[in-house]
């Protein structure tokens, strides 16, 4: 299993994988938390910006998929103890890279009503990030201006996760 | 004819209107539909609600408009289509909607909207979309209130809408009958 993993991603964030057998995948997982710790939106983006990485995602079966999907949301849980030590130190709203997990970074950025959006990624420029989390807090501004929308539930909207991707493949 | 609707809207809106904060009145419409959505939880009642507060708003509003635009009678309800659209829209809402689809006999026509304040940034939920909810329904009562007030009954209701998901918005407008007056009753 390991083996297979290491192989398929010639490039990327380097070769390792973790003590759960946790290879490199390739992909970006964006979530954004509510004020309860409740979860309004979640996103996978597999990257596809690199040729290399195209080969590795399809040699990952469904389940492992699945795991990796409940490991993401774990590590991105675990990250919001972070969150909420280091905004008392700048009056940023971009916190940039707060917590590392294995060989993958968690980038946060914090709105001013309190809505954490994380970043699970591998290695990825400060500036690219910062803009797509500049881009998605629009759309979240958006969002709340539609009167049917209850602030801190759950963002269901299709024209919102479809426009939440077009900024991850462009920024991503 | 249309051209000096179109001046006289237009300055009427420059000169003679107060303004208010467009997403102020945005968020102020929102929050009335959703409320009355949460209320009545059927949206053909809120369909009605929302009529029946644009009828009262439009046997009021129809004064100020015409102490604002001084203009006398129409000729025809051909000449009310284009008053309600280049002057009246224009004054309130700062919006012209094009009016088309004038029928043979002249007594109905549409207003199609290219651009609607009041909807903007909202997405219908989709227990909206089954049932019928038409957001912008205020305006329909507002033209059936204003129109009743100068002689005219008249039926405004919408076609399509953007919200649902169609090409455009439009607001078809009949007119049923003139009104004649009425003496008050006690008078010979």
């Amino acid at each position: 299993m390991n083996a297979t993993h290491s192989s398929s991603s010639s490039g990327g964030s380097g070769i390792g994988s973790g003590p759960l057998g946790y290879g490199n995948t390739p992909t970006c997982y964006f979530v954004m938390i509510g004020t309860k710790d409740n979860p309004i939106y979640e996103a996978e983006f597999p990257a596809v910006n690199t040729a290399r990485s195209s080969s590795g995602g399809a040699t990952i079966p469904e389940a492992k998929k699945e795991e990796f999907r409940h490991l993401n949301q774990f590590i991105a849980h675990s990250a919001l103890d972070m969150v909420e030590d280091i905004q008392w130190s700048t009056n940023q709203m971009y916190l940039k890279a707060i917590d590392k997990f294995n060989e993958r970074f968690i980038s946060a950025y914090l709105t001013a009503g309190n809505i954490k959006l994380l970043l699970l990624h591998d290695a990825k420029s400060e500036d690219a990030i910062r803009n797509f989390f500049n881009d998605c807090y629009e759309l979240y501004i958006k969002t709340l201006l539609n009167p049917f929308y209850e602030p801190n539930s759950i963002i269901s909207s299709a024209a919102f996760d479809t426009k939440v991707r077009l900024s991850a493949k462009r920024y991503l | 004819m249309a051209k000096q609707y179109k001046t006289l809207g237009e300055d009427i809106w420059k000169n003679k209107v107060e303004k208010i904060n467009a997403e102020l009145f945005t968020l102020t419409y929102g929050s009335i539909v959703a409320q009355l959505v949460k209320d009545y939880e059927d949206f053909t009642e809120v369909n009605k609600q929302l009529e029946k507060m644009g009828y009262n708003i439009g046997t009021r509003l129809i004064e100020d408009f015409l102490a604002r635009s001084g203009v006398g009678r129409c000729q025809d309800f051909r000449e009310t289509a284009e008053m309600v659209s280049k002057v009246g829209f224009k004054m309130f809402l700062n919006i012209t909607p094009a009016v088309t689809n004038i029928s043979a006999d002249g007594r109905e026509f549409s207003l199609v909207l290219d651009e609607n304040p009041l909807a903007e940034c909202v997405e219908l939920p989709d227990q909206a979309l089954v049932d019928e909810l038409w957001y912008s329904n205020i305006l329909c009562g507002v033209l059936r209130g204003s129109l009743e007030m100068v002689q005219m009954q008249v039926d405004a209701f919408f076609v399509t809408d953007t919200l649902r998901g169609d090409d455009m918005t439009e607001i078809r407008v009949k007119l049923v009958r003139y009104l004649e007056e009425e003496v008050p009753a006690g008078e010979d």
